[in-house]
């Protein structure tokens, strides 16, 4: 963006402004090239922090009061600050003081160590070379162009230019782990025309200005181009950018390398930036709701407004003769005064939308995200690894799943490859577990000349490198086989499996040394092959190539790839037999790779690396002309071969599969793999089963009729079948057994589909008939997927009309556009770097995991929040609506009915911890049950613990307590007295009855929802209302000194000393309960979720254990124990059982 | 959370740092404890709100709230009570005049009297109230009006009263003590009750005025500036409030342990009420002897000192003589919230029982195949 907003300055020098120049060794160009213009760069400092010492408080206030709840507070605070209040100021400051105090502690802490680490990263020792001296400086103080030496296992300080290594091919390793998470060895290039260079003097010597585009946080992108003066230009491409935060490998140390974007400029830096914040279901529930309280809340203070001025009509109301006002209000204008009072009770009832909900919420979730991390069964031995949260915003929105999008490869399988088989012009080569000739299966007929160029192919055809054992780390891979002391390393697991493969079959790739691959060939000879050109694989292609130069001197270019994208290349070759091969083996679910190759004359190959270097020299749309220079080269093949590559389902993945079904998700696979590999996939995984029946929407069919025509009848097809079953579905609910759909749509209709809407908008409604078909399809695969593509399906889905929560599951940097699109991202941290799990809101270890992770946690933090959600709305409306009701007793005076402190530490002490806790560890059904019984996930679907009727019942329970509250006390009070000596009570006594109601009513309704009394449970609860008996008691039990006011003063005491009060507190908290266990019983009974009746299934199964044990031990001469309350029977099962072993 | 893009960065180095390392013990501490904590398995109690396990619950209750609502109704109506309105708007009313004729710079006082007659004799110690009606004493003005720490002796605050006060807080440019509205509008009637013979003569009846307010109040929150002695010195420089028609010092001139701030009506008032129809205790008549009623069936008058307007607000004043039992005046809503609300439980305990059984065994028999 900067790029455009800088361009007025400097009109028509678009060329400067898209890049920038870099002087090597801050030397001048010489005269005569183009004008300098001086381009200025920040120096290297990193700087992740936000604040400095000096401008934290403003700046973190700012933030903070950024947010709409914290401004509410702080605009009720000023107000009480201003105006003559009922409340003082402190009842809202300290709750607001000590939310932004811990905010900024806890903020303030984080930048402190952002800054420690900054100032250790910024200090950390570089060699630069000057005037032909290695000098040693601090990382923070380089500049763009500085020559910077880097030795082995040193991090480099800045994006800087490979000029030359102290390996003589001019390469180096460097692992990127602690960037996009491989730690497989990747190879960078020193520019050819420096990696000569061996000295830092003659480093020093080198007189050349770097052009490349201005800094960008793609890290496999990079463009420029070196020129080095009186000489030629020379490409530059991401394989020659050495990244900051990579670690160099395996090279003694590089020399000579430039400095090109330093400080914040550089790709890790541009890198971190924040995601997009994603926002879950249950935020904008309670969003709606603090809305409707709001209104609540303003017409409230409307009513009270308006009911204040019509009942002072009269002045003898208004001010009669014994409360008379200041003369200071009584000049005040009317006007002024009614908005006054609307202010005034607008802060009496403020309390009703509570700062402590918004800290509850953010300490719930944060702490409560600690469940997942601390998983035990979500560790996996092999990686090392447990779960991991990056967000911990969208807990509960793992409990409102509704769609799972998953990628296959790497995800529902292991990602593991195995070499299967290879066929060659129709012949099959099957590699068995030694590796001896004789053991391979070999066909009559074999034409020689193709099967030693096929396996020469895949011996050549590669991006895979040699790994000495000792020098190796890093996680292991491929399948340590043969010769002990290497192994093969590369970033993807086919190409492995490929050569591991070809090994078995007796060709050995060797090595690459200075740009020749060295192959052992089946007759123990060393084949070495001149490595001209790599032309890389991307996903669009689907295919790469290498033009090797044979020891006879001939040009062949070797291409792998794709079916789909070899076959149309084909002009000579056996196609039919490969063909058919090819399809049955992923009908088998085997990965398949067809393997092809072009010999190439001299004047084609120099016409080919023409294309090539121009592409690669091009500073603008380098991607796109290489990929049309490789399109111009990649043609007239001719077939060799095809592989087969195994990769096996991961553990579980079945299994996990069936659950996300019955726990009524509808799960979609997107993968880029062929149609037929992936439909076996999916049986496997038992995403389709033999009843299902399937719809097929791929360019095969749409091929032969029109799409128009294959979606109707596709809906009308799955319409009709849901017109048969609908009655049943109706009454038996969502039986897994009726008949059920599944579609298999391709990326090439996909888009189609996707495309006709937006052509005729209106006219032409695929995309509405396309989910109607989902809808009603259980499953449903795509392949054949582009991974934007992935990332459009889950946002039409996420635009349908019912907006289903979805979430996305994938290991590979092809699933992060999703993984960031879905509700909910989770990545795995799988063997094709760690993009994924860096990008996702939750890291898995495997997909197996996914099961406890949606099933178990998903649906605890959803219920725990809910009830988080749905109680702080209803302890506040118990707490204000008896405020409201006194309003019309005393006069519309906005007199409060309790004293500043309860109304201070009403939402801070007495009733915050125990839904806290609660919100923390309630488990309403057990864990196992949960795991075992998925469908009881559908009965939180659709957020139905926080939609409308729910939260309307809980508001009119508040509103209902409240009254019980308020006229229980008012009817007590009503001009009579209580005490046995006559004495009378005043209205803190009235206030703080009501309130010893409210707490102990509140605490107690807890108490009723809570279905896991735990320790800590009880100790919270308890202990908080213990403490509201302590608090009054000291409140009330002396003059406090600093107060101006001793109202309080032996009010709570006074109450307990009389017995009525007693009778009457828990007369009044039985009234205020006795709904909602009513409730709670007859739904219970009548029509039982199946969430109660897995509760109640456990119990009786644990009485019948009881049962059974208490024969057991009574015949054993035990007493037997009869245990009525089922629940208790776990423990005393164990008591029961440990003295029976004993005996 | 992750609070900030240099975390990841940091955790992702961490991770790298690891593996690199590769040895056992790095990937052993990376491993969550297996504590119930952390794993969520921490025993508990699993109860579950059944009609199997509540049934009893409401039986119980119902069971233990009835009684104890018999009991509260039974001792509530068995409290004697005797309530006279002597504001005076009707015209028949002994103290229409004194209501009507009301004058603040009136300096003989207004006197009436009301005749009544209590039908049953009053046995035990016998509370007398004065009770106001639609007199706002919750008002949030009025509430504020007042300042602790003068009552509680606090010199300063003697002579500089708290701005809550205004505009009780000065009178001709001295401090007022007591200062603000709830100390200036002081209830000043004073009721004497007399006892009429059969014969017509009047006895009066001895009114106690101590031990109406409470004892903390009486001896902790209130105080005189000073101890209790010379008064009339300690509240030198200050005024008296404006309704009042003697100072704070002269409030009972005969008893020092009943004068000034800690004078028992004052305290009384200065507790303000809940409700704007409320009652004060006013004073007690204690029982001689075990053999006769405290008040005796028979005719009684009650002689007021009017000096309380209340009729410009609307506002009515009532004299109640009233016993007390345990559980306080005579109130019959908690004896009867009692009944209602444990024949309630009681009554859903049979529902219950009816639903339960009716439901239970069609539940429970797809429930537990096993």
């Amino acid at each position: 963006l900067y790029i455009y907003l800088s361009l007025p300055q400097c009109v028509g020098e678009e060329i400067w402004v898209d890049s920038r120049t870099v002087y090597i060794g801050h030397k001048d160009p010489p005269p005569g090239a183009e004008a300098n213009i001086p381009q200025r760069y920040p120096d290297n400092r990193i700087v992740s922090s936000k604040y400095t010492f000096w401008n934290f408080i403003p700046k973190n206030l700012f933030e903070q009061f950024r947010r709409i709840a914290n401004f509410y507070f702080l605009v009720i605070f000023l107000v009480q600050l201003i105006i003559d209040t009922p409340t003082s100021p402190v009842t809202s400051g300290l709750p607001l003081f000590f939310v932004i105090t811990v905010t900024a502690i806890k903020q303030g802490y984080e930048d402190w160590l952002r800054h420690k680490a900054d100032c250790s990263i910024n200090e950390c020792p570089v060699d630069v070379v000057q005037q032909g001296k290695v000098v040693r400086t601090q990382s923070h103080k380089l500049r763009v162009g500085d020559i910077v030496v880097v030795r082995e296992d040193e991090t480099f300080p800045c994006d800087l230019i490979l000029l030359s290594s102290s390996r003589h091919d001019g390469t180096c390793y460097v692992t990127t782990a602690s960037l996009d998470g491989e730690s497989s060895h990747k190879t960078y290039y020193a520019v050819q025309d420096t990696m000569a260079f061996r000295t830092e003097q003659e480093v020093d010597s080198l007189h050349a200005t770097i052009e490349c585009e201005q800094p960008q946080p793609d890290l496999y992108k990079f463009v420029g181009r070196i020129n080095i003066y009186k000489d030629k230009e020379e490409p530059l491409g991401a394989e020659n950018l050495l990244l900051r935060g990579a670690t160099l490998k395996n090279t003694q140390h590089i020399y000579g390398t430039v400095a090109v974007y330093t400080g914040m400029e550089t790709k890790m830096a541009l890198n971190y930036q924040s995601k997009s914040q994603k926002r879950s279901a249950v935020e904008k529930s309670m969003n709606a709701f603090l809305i409707v309280y709001l209104c609540i809340l303003i017409s409230k203070a409307v009513i009270n407004t308006v009911l204040k001025y019509a009942w002072q009509w009269s002045p003898d109301r208004d001010e009669p003769w014994y409360n008379h006002r200041t003369e200071n209000e009584r000049q005040r204008h009317m006007v002024i005064r009614a908005f006054t009072d609307f202010l005034a009770f607008m802060v009496l009832f403020n309390y009703i939308i509570p700062v402590s909900m918004y800290v509850t919420v953010e300490m719930q979730k944060f702490l409560g995200s600690y469940f997942i991390t601390w998983d035990e069964e979500m560790f996996d031995e092999e990686l090392g690894e447990g779960a991991q949260v990056n967000t911990s915003d969208l807990n509960e929105e793992l409990g409102q799943v509704e769609y799972v999008f998953t990628d296959k490869t790497g995800t529902l399988t292991e990602n593991n490859m195995e070499f299967i088989e290879c066929c060659v012009d129709g012949n099959v080569y099957i590699p068995t577990i030694k590796v001896i000739i004789s053991d391979i299966y070999i066909l009559p007929n074999v034409c020689f000349e193709h099967e030693d160029l096929f396996f020469r192919a895949l011996c050549l055809c590669h991006t895979v490198q040699v790994k000495e054992e000792e020098t190796v780390d890093g996680i292991k891979r491929g399948i340590h086989q043969g010769r002990p002391t290497s192994f093969y390393i590369s970033s993807s697991p086919d190409e492995v499996a490929l050569v591991e493969g070809m090994k078995r079959l007796g060709y050995t790739y060797l090595r690459l040394k200075d740009n020749y691959m060295e192959i052992l060939n089946k007759d123990d000879e060393i084949e070495r092959f001149e490595l001209l050109h790599v032309l890389n694989f991307d996903s669009v292609r689907r295919r790469m190539s290498v033009i090797v130069k044979s020891s006879s001197g001939e040009y062949l270019l070797f291409c792998k790839g794709a079916d789909s994208s070899i076959f149309p290349r084909i002009v000579s070759g056996k196609v039919e037999q490969v063909k058919a091969r090819v399809e049955q083996n992923a009908i088998e679910g085997l990965r398949t790779l067809c393997v092809a190759y072009r010999r190439l004359s001299e004047s084609e190959y120099q016409e080919a690396c023409h294309h090539l270097n121009e592409a690669k020299l091009a500073l603008q749309d380098r991607e796109q002309r290489l990929a049309q220079a490789y399109d111009i080269i990649e043609r007239d093949f001719v077939l060799l071969g095809a592989t087969a590559v195994e990769d096996r389902l991961q553990e579980k993945a079945a299994d996990t599969i069936e659950s996300l079904h019955k726990a009524g998700m509808k799960v979609w696979v997107l993968t880029g793999d062929k149609m037929e590999t992936a439909a076996a996939t999916c049986y496997a995984s038992k995403l389709f089963r033999r009843s299902t029946q399937i719809l097929e929407l791929t360019k095969k069919r749409t091929e032969e009729q029109s799409l128009h025509d294959v979606l109707f009848e596709l809906n009308r097809t799955v319409l009709r079948q849901r017109s048969i079953s609908g009655y049943d579905r109706v009454s038996v609910g969502l039986s897994v057994d009726c008949l059920d759909f599944g579609l298999i749509i391709d990326g090439a209709t996909l888009s189609a589909v996707l495309k006709a809407n937006q052509e005729r908008a209106g006219s032409g409604n695929y995309r509405e008939i396309f989910l109607e078909i989902c809808r009603n399809c259980s499953a449903v695969l795509c392949c054949r997927m582009a991974p934007l593509q992935k990332a459009q399906i889950v946002k039409l889905i996420k635009a349908s009309k019912e907006h289903p929560i979805t979430l996305a599951i994938g290991d590979g940097a092809n699933d992060v556009s999703m993984i960031l699109e879905a509700h909910v991202g989770i990545g795995i941290m799988g063997k094709e770097g760690r993009q994924a799990a860096r990008n996702s809101d939750y890291a898995i270890p495997k997909f197996k995991h996914l099961k406890k992770m949606l099933l178990v946690h998903g649906h605890y933090y959803y219920i725990r929040i809910a009830e988080l959600v749905q109680y702080f709305f209803y302890k506040n409306v118990c707490f204000i609506f008896p405020q409201f009701l006194y309003q019309f007793f005393c006069g519309f005076s906005q007199q409060p009915l309790y004293d500043t402190a309860y109304l201070t530490l009403y939402n801070i002490s007495f009733t915050s911890l125990p839904i806290l806790l609660y919100s923390l560890v309630e488990q309403h059904i057990t864990m196992e049950t949960l795991k075992r019984d998925p469908s009881l996930y559908r009965d939180i679907a659709k957020n139905s613990l926080l939609r409308w009727p729910v939260f309307l019942y809980w508001t009119c329970l508040g509103v209902f307590d409240a009254v019980i509250f308020f006229f229980g006390a008012y009817f007590l009070f009503d001009n009579t007295t209580f005490t046995s000596n006559g004495q009378m009570f005043g209205n803190w006594t009235f206030g703080t009855l009501v309130f010893t109601v409210l707490v102990f009513t509140v605490t107690l309704k807890l108490a009723l929802d809570t279905h896991h009394w735990t320790w800590i449970n009880h100790f919270v609860i308890w202990g908080s209302l213990l403490f509201y008996v302590i608090f009054s008691l000291l409140w009330g039990g002396i003059i406090w000194p600093f107060l101006n006011y001793q109202r309080m003063y032996y009010v709570f005491m006074q109450m307990l000393s009389s017995g009525p009060a007693w009778l009457s507190i828990i007369l009044l908290i039985t009234v205020s309960l006795l709904p909602d266990v009513i409730k709670k019983v007859l739904c219970r009974t009548m029509c039982p979720t199946a969430t109660e009746r897995a509760q109640v299934t456990y119990c009786h199964q644990l009485h019948s254990e009881t049962k059974a044990l208490n024969c057991l031990v009574s015949r054993l001469g035990v007493r037997c124990l009869s245990c009525s309350d089922f629940c208790f029977a776990k423990a005393i099962n164990q008591l029961l059982l440990s003295s029976f072993y004993e005996n | 959370m992750m609070a900030s893009s240099y975390n990841a960065k940091e955790e992702d180095g961490h991770n790298s740092g690891a593996s690199n390392n590769g040895g056992a013990g790095v990937v052993k501490s990376k491993k969550p404890d297996n504590t119930a904590f952390k794993q969520q398995r921490l025993p508990a109690w699993q109860p579950i709100l059944t009609a199997g396990t509540v049934l009893p619950a409401f039986f119980v209750i119902g069971l233990i709230f009835i009684p104890i609502g018999i009991g509260l109704f039974v001792s509530s109506n068995n409290i004697k009570e005797f309530e006279i309105d002597y504001t005076g708007v009707d015209i028949n009313n002994p103290c229409y005049n004194c209501a009507k004729n009301f004058s603040w710079n009136s300096t003989t006082p207004c006197v009436c009297s009301v005749p009544f007659t209590l039908e049953q004799p009053f046995e035990s110690n016998v509370f007398m109230y004065y009770g106001l009606s639609n007199f706002y004493q919750n008002h949030r003005r009025y509430v504020k009006s007042r300042d602790d720490s003068q009552l509680n002796g606090d010199q300063s605050a003697l002579k500089n009263p708290s701005k809550e006060c205004e505009p009780y807080r000065t009178s001709e440019g001295q401090p007022i003590a007591p200062c603000g509205a709830i100390a200036n509008s002081l209830f000043n009637d004073t009721l004497e009750l007399y006892h009429i013979d059969s014969n017509g003569t009047r006895n009066t009846i001895p009114l106690v005025k101590k031990g109406i307010a409470w004892w903390t109040d009486k001896h902790v929150k209130f105080r005189n500036p000073g101890g209790n002695n010379n008064l009339t010195v300690a509240f030198q420089g200050t005024s008296k409030p404006v309704n009042w028609r003697k100072p704070v010092y002269e409030l009972d001139p005969s008893d020092p342990e009943n004068n000034g701030f800690i004078n028992e009506d004052f305290i009384v008032w200065m507790r303000t009420a809940a409700l704007p129809t409320f009652r004060k205790l006013y004073r007690i008549i204690q029982k001689k002897s075990s053999t006769t009623p405290t008040l005796p069936s028979g005719k009684y008058l009650l002689e007021i000192t009017y000096n309380y307007p209340v009729l410009s607000f609307d506002g009515r004043k009532r004299m109640i003589l009233s016993t007390i039992s345990w559980m306080g005046g005579k109130n019959p809503f908690l004896g009867i919230a009692y009944i209602t609300v444990g024949s309630i439980c009681f009554f859903l305990g049979v529902v219950l029982l009816i639903i339960h059984h009716k439901y239970d065994t069609r539940n429970n028999s797809p429930d537990i195949p096993n």
